[in-house]
């Protein structure tokens, strides 16, 4: 059995998707077979594609880890009792959970269980002739009769040199009348074959793929590095077989961050129009080479690719003892909160200072204040940059040994020190200016990027940039590709490469010619290939066109 | 008037012309009606032949409207929910206006659809989606806006055709077995027909979908750093993908072909409709580019 035995060009022999035949006995065999033919029916592997189709919904509705961990949580916030029960479903996970993978997986092995045996009978098929030519033609589609005008072997001569001309493989038979045999469209076939094939070959590169690649992010405030080593990442997410030592230990170094945004068309005020990060690669060798990052254009070196997903900026502030011992120093990044970079950072400090304290900072590259007197940033360059502090004392929670997140301050066993929430103003900042800490405790210091006593009057380059990278690795992502190309190829063919019979036959010695075709699929041209090649033949019957 | 106004001129000039090609349409369908009713032989009205030149007039306004919307927005017209709309409108007529031209058999009648159907979301969108021209985000800014949105929406326009063609065959096969339905359909190809036109458009719709699926993940390698990541537009990607190739199968599956099979060319085109509008609207997902807050 070449296909399906529900497939809709093939003969019924089997009950249609019926139990085993009565005579058989219902042994372990009896029922194997019977469920193999079932799962490789055209009927399972439609109802397993339309299943497929109805289980990726759930993971639209629904948040999922892999692409927005963040909505996840901020769901089981939200839905607390409903939450855990679709977590146990595995709805957060939908595209790697059991039942969704139970589903792809059954669709391949229906899919290789199918087209395995019709690629051995498109094999065979390839290789043997047309078969013989039907007794009466007159039943077929297409079929038209002419009067010949010329000797039978002429004619099966014309008749010949036209059809393969037109790609047709060619028998000739002369069991009651001369006949020929045509075929043509066996590439339809095999365009199917490549397409399955094909999407078996994207399968397996994509879980190859998924489980040699890793992708990491990193934030780098500009003027420093990254090395590739596992330490230096944010986060890392490796796959199933990824080992250390696939990581070389090229570095990456960020120069400068330029961002370019609208200043003229008032529909879109500081949307950013441009962003290019510029880096030095240093390579495993030791040799370095400038490169640039542009979303859109990533950076491919040492086998990684190179991603700017995001980016924002990170304020240098230096805290200082009241002898005036720097205990911090460091570029903060602040995460943006807003179109207008309106961005919030924590500074820790546990060391240096009377009591462990804890900053909660908000970064305003142009400071506006509102209505309700609360500032807001009024557009993403820095125009007017001010950073805002509260500040909390008590126990940072770092010794615990629990891991924390550097963006976020843990205030419920914290005193709030300032700000409005304790009937203080918040410590207010712009680029180069100092202030005290409450109670004492010291000075807080926002550097200007640019030195000492820069100008105050244009603040450009006044405060540094971060870029979000994500470094990608995936091996077999060009196979990928490839894969795609050939299915879509095989594609192409399979649906539109008509696969057809012709028959020629010659009656009453030679002086009347009958043809008729038959489509195998659909084939919306069947009767004009039969008058395409019925033009070609020595016929009395006027046709358009020219007689050959 | 700057170059986006005179935009819109145009576009509600073609909306207008667009609503009178929908009326010759109409009463096209109901000629066809009243010759069946006085049983006689149906032969094509004068105003299935005005409604034609006033679609294809429509067309030349709507194409109009794009073309300064784009030179307006210095980039192609597709950069957002309300240029989707009208390129993709534009793009379903265009496909309607090439197979009618290309096609040996009479497909006019599907006038009323194609008209009614783009009229009411060239109405949606100039009401609740127009937005004015801003700049590309850098996210768009890539020659792959031009290929895989423009392919998007071509296949948009097959679809669209295929699904005016599935419902006519379900509603002439229930005609032809239980003898029920509008009259104008004596007049229409039989329900094999319809089918076998329905199938020519859908398969290349679904080609161009599978191109749109590949380009936009080769693209989101370039952008995202991922090449699939079932984003929820890209989810919808594969399930309007998957309800077609099912679609195709049906076609070649004892038992599924016909009623069946035209029933998945359906919900696979309300899918494209939803993924347009309820996924662009109300899902969260990278694809947030609808311009509307």
């Amino acid at each position: 059995m070449s296909r399906p035995s529900d497939y809709i060009d093939s003969r019924p022999e089997l009950p249609d998707g019926g139990a085993p035949a009565r005579n058989v006995p219902l042994n372990a065999v009896g029922w194997a077979r019977w469920a193999w033919t079932q799962l490789t029916s055209m009927r399972t592997a439609l109802v397993l594609l339309l299943l497929l189709a109805i289980a990726a919904v759930p993971g639209s509705l629904v948040p999922q880890r892999s692409s927005d961990p963040n909505g996840v949580s901020q769901y089981f916030v939200n839905n607390p009792q409903l939450a855990p029960v679709l977590d146990w479903f595995g709805m957060f996970e939908v595209y790697s959970s059991v039942w969704f993978s139970a589903i792809y997986i059954l669709l391949f092995i229906s899919l290789i269980g199918c087209v395995v045996p019709r690629a051995k009978h498109h094999w065979e098929a390839m290789r043997s002739q047309p078969p013989a030519t039907p007794m009466r033609l007159d039943r077929l589609p297409g079929f038209v009769t002419l009067e010949s005008t010329a000797t039978s072997d002429e004619t099966m001569a014309a008749a010949e040199r036209a059809l393969r001309t037109a790609r047709y493989r060619v028998q000739r038979f002369d069991r009651d009348a001369p006949s020929l045999s045509a075929e043509r469209g066996y590439i339809r076939e095999t365009g199917n074959l490549v397409f399955h094939l094909s999407l078996v070959g994207v399968l397996v590169a994509v879980a190859f793929g998924g489980g040699f690649g890793y992708t990491g992010q990193r934030t780098v405030v500009s003027g420093q590095s990254f090395v590739n080593t596992l330490a230096s990442y944010d986060s890392f997410n490796p796959g199933r077989w990824f080992h250390d030592g696939q990581l070389d230990p090229f570095s990456v170094r960020l120069d400068d961050l330029a961002v370019t945004y609208e200043t003229e068309n008032s529909a879109a005020l500081g949307q950013p129009i441009d962003y290019l990060a510029s880096v030095t690669v240093t390579e495993p060798d030791g040799s370095e080479e400038p490169r640039a990052i542009r979303v859109n254009d990533p950076l491919r070196t040492n086998g990684a690719d190179i991603y700017l997903l995001g980016n924002g900026y990170a304020p240098t502030l230096t805290v200082r003892d009241p002898a005036g011992n720097v205990v911090f120093t460091d570029s903060v990044p602040f995460l943006p909160q807003d179109a207008k970079l309106t961005s919030l950072g924590v500074i820790k400090i546990p060391d240096g200072l009377a009591s462990q304290i804890g900053m909660v900072g908000f970064f305003y590259p142009t400071q506006a204040e509102g209505a309700n007197k609360a500032y807001y940033s009024a557009f993403p360059d820095l125009e007017y940059p001010m950073v805002t502090l509260n500040v909390f004392s008590g126990d940072l929670g770092l010794d615990a040994g629990k891991p924390t997140s550097v963006y976020q301050l843990d205030t419920s066993t914290m005193t709030q020190l300032n700000g409005r929430k304790v009937g203080t103003e918040s410590i207010e900042l712009r680029p180069g200016e100092t202030e005290d800490l409450p109670n004492g405790l010291g000075t807080v210091t926002f550097d200007d990027a640019r030195g000492a006593n820069a100008t105050t009057s244009d603040y450009t380059g006044s405060v540094k940039r971060f870029a979000s990278l994500q470094i990608h690795h995936d091996p077999s992502r060009t196979w990928v590709l490839v894969f795609s190309l050939t299915a879509l190829a095989g594609l192409l063919t399979s649906l539109f490469v008509a696969r057809r019979r012709l028959w020629v036959k010659i009656l009453d010695d030679g002086r009347r010619i009958e043809l008729a075709g038959l489509a195998r699929g659909d084939d919306p041209r069947l009767e004009s290939a039969i008058a395409d090649i019925s033009r070609q033949l020595p016929s009395s019957r006027p046709t358009e066109g020219t007689v050959g | 008037m700057t170059l986006d106004e005179l935009s819109l001129v145009a576009l509600y000039s073609a909306m207008a012309v667009y609503a009178l090609a929908f009326m010759a349409f109409a009463i096209d369908l109901a000629r066809r009606s009243a010759t069946v009713e006085r049983e006689l032989e149906y032969r094509t009205s004068a105003s299935l032949r005005v409604g034609v030149s006033l679609t294809a007039l429509a067309a030349l306004l709507h194409f109009a409207a794009a073309m300064l919307r784009g030179f307006a927005a210095h980039r192609v017209p597709w950069a957002n929910m309300y240029e989707f709309a009208m390129t993709g409108t534009l793009l379903i007529v265009s496909v309607f206006l090439v197979v009618i031209w290309v096609s040996k058999v009479d497909l006019r009648f599907l006038g009323t659809f194609i008209t009614g159907l783009v009229l009411l979301f060239l109405g949606v969108a100039s009401v609740n989606f127009y937005v004015a021209v801003v700049p590309l985000p850098p996210a768009l800014q890539s020659a792959w806006l031009v290929i895989h949105v423009f392919v998007a929406t071509s296949a948009t326009g097959f679809f669209a055709l295929g699904f005016a063609l599935s419902v006519l065959q379900l509603l002439q096969s229930r005609r032809e077995t239980a003898g029920t339905g509008p009259r104008f359909l004596a007049t229409l190809p039989d329900a094999e027909r319809l089918e076998n036109f329905a199938y020519r458009i859908n398969i290349v719709g679904f080609i161009l979908w599978t191109f749109t699926l590949m380009a936009g993940a080769i693209w989101a390698e370039r952008a995202w750093g991922r090449y699939w990541g079932w984003d929820t537009k890209e989810v919808w990607t594969f399930i309007i993908w998957t309800l077609f190739a099912g679609y195709i199968h049906a076609r070649a599956t004892r038992g599924w072909r016909g009623t069946r099979a035209s029933w998945l060319a359906i919900v696979g085109f309300s899918a494209v409709i939803f993924n347009f509008t309820v996924v662009n609207l109300f899902f969260k997902g990278l694809h947030a580019y609808s311009g509307l807050s």
